[in-house]
């Protein structure tokens, strides 16, 4: 970046990076349909991600999952103000030009859509639209955004209503933070080793303690609680996938789990949130998922 | 300003970057703390509207009681200073808001929302500011707002090369487009906390 460019510059990492920042704090949620989205953003989601099928229905139906359909995206665009985010296969590069082309304002780069390469994720640096990549672990999160990731979501286990994932995920990409910060500079070189990911990036982290984008987390929220208790581990903000219209009373949990997660330190709020919100998405233990069924085991 | 406390600043800590405000604040020694309840704002010299989400800082700030002791505060000569979202919540008018979206108000403007399009057309630019002085400020632009009318008692700090103002002052109460607490040019703040110095 040179400072003296007096021309603009679109889609620089740090514009890149800053649409995440605003985002924080907040509960973004994904939605099928424009009315859906037209709820969330009247709940006060502060981003909507637009699909097709909610995790726990491509769960329950199976078959290929892939990016939406561009008339589904272009009407939750035209819907809503708030940003607008859209998926595309891990490695699909071309869904992602295409996503691109319609305006989407993030990109998520998802396990929860069937993989397109088993080997390569997307290249995301030449793109002018960010991207938000899942993550298990930090050598996972430091590998998307040296391939340029703008945005980090813990993976979580999508579209089970169990939470005990995003836990796990949030803990360990946090604890993992925090050791590498106890290193000396002469272990660092073993450590990225270890991550599996770039040696400038671990020493960034090392000497700043947090990741250089935002870490939200993902997979199984489906309570006002389960939202404060991702804000209390660590997380910037929240992504709601199945967890809002797979329940009783979307209008009301949607509205719920963002004052819960304003209020993440507030556990009087957070119980004046749960109040009469009518019944939660039924999910599945993810003790019971058998392996090839789990989603956060995709990407790598 | 030596022997003298450090002024109460408060940032407004509902959604959006807050803690950017914060750390900018503390590093100029203004003793900076978030604030989500009316009784926090009681204490304050002077308060910052990050940016984030405007819809959804305003439906927050009225859903828990902080609206009303805000825009009390405005009105009662508070200083303020918003950025991006900030600048929305205190437009008098608003274009582009979500349905049933208010503002705090205070500024004799009119802003329109998400003026530049979707994320892909958010960029960034050299602003001369004269109130500023040299070197010009290198501006965050994230799916920003921009000033389309203003009273006659509203001064244009900034514009862009096509005319456009984003960044205004009148009384006690500035706004800008752009996110000055991203870019580690702190002048912005430093001139809020004169104002809040001058209140």
């Amino acid at each position: 970046m040179n400072d003296s460019e007096t021309t603009e510059t679109l889609g620089s990492s740090r514009v890149k990076r800053g649409l995440a920042e605003m985002l924080k704090g907040g509960v973004i949620m994904d939605v099928v349909t424009a009315a859906q989205a037209r709820i969330a953003e009247d709940a006060g989601a502060v981003a909507v991600m637009a699909l097709e099928r909610v995790p726990a229905d491509i769960r329950s139906q199976g078959g290929v999952a892939r990016m939406s359909d561009p008339d589904l995206i272009e009407s939750i665009i035209a819907e809503v103000s708030i940003p607008v985010m859209a998926k595309a296969r891990i490695g699909h590069f071309v869904e992602a030009q295409v996503l691109q082309a319609l305006k989407v304002d993030y990109i998520d780069e998802s396990e929860v859509l069937s993989p397109a390469d088993y080997v390569n994720h997307i290249d995301k640096w030449p793109f002018t639209v960010p991207f938000v990549c899942g993550a298990t672990n930090l050598g996972e999160a430091l590998r998307r955004i040296n391939e340029g990731a703008a945005m980090i979501r813990s993976k979580g286990e999508a579209g089970t209503g169990d939470v005990s994932e995003a836990t796990k995920h949030i803990r360990t990409i946090r604890s993992e933070i925090a050791a590498l910060t106890a290193k000396s500079h002469d272990e660092l070189y073993v450590a990225a080793k270890e991550l599996q990911a770039p040696y400038e990036l671990v020493l960034e982290i090392a000497r700043t303690g947090k990741l250089p984008v935002v870490l939200f987390t993902a997979g199984g929220v489906a309570t006002p609680a389960d939202a404060a208790l991702m804000m209390q581990l660590g997380a910037d903000g929240v992504f709601v996938g199945s967890g809002v219209f797979k329940s009783g009373n979307p209008e009301a949990r949607a509205a719920a789990i963002v004052k819960a997660t304003t209020f993440f330190d507030d556990p009087t709020v957070i119980a004046d949130a749960s109040r009469g919100l009518g019944e939660a998405m039924v999910g599945i233990n993810v003790s019971d998922l058998p392996a090839p069924h789990r989603l956060s085991e995709r990407g790598w | 300003m030596a022997g003298k406390p450090a002024p109460i600043v408060g940032v407004l800590a509902l959604q959006g970057d807050f803690r950017e405000h914060i750390a900018v604040l503390r590093s100029l020694g203004a003793d900076a703390r978030p604030i989500r309840r009316p009784e926090e704002l009681a204490e304050v010299a002077g308060l910052v509207i990050p940016g984030g989400e405007s819809s959804v800082m305003d439906k927050l700030s009225r859903t828990f009681g902080l609206a009303q002791p805000l825009k009390d505060a405005i009105r009662s000569g508070l200083p303020v200073y918003g950025t991006c979202a900030g600048l929305i919540m205190l437009a008098d008018r608003l274009l582009d808001g979500i349905n049933g979206q208010q503002t705090l108000g205070g500024l004799d403007i009119a802003v329109r929302r998400n003026a530049f399009g979707s994320q892909l057309d958010s960029f960034e630019t050299d602003l001369e500011i004269p109130v500023l002085g040299d070197p010009p400020l290198h501006a965050v632009f994230i799916r920003a707002p921009v000033v389309e009318e203003a009273g006659a008692s509203v001064v244009p700090l900034a514009t862009l090369a096509d005319g456009r103002v984003v960044a205004v002052e009148q009384g006690n109460l500035l706004g800008t487009s752009f996110h000055p607490e991203m870019t580690g040019d702190t002048r912005f703040h430093e001139h809020f906390l004169r104002m809040i110095a001058a209140a």
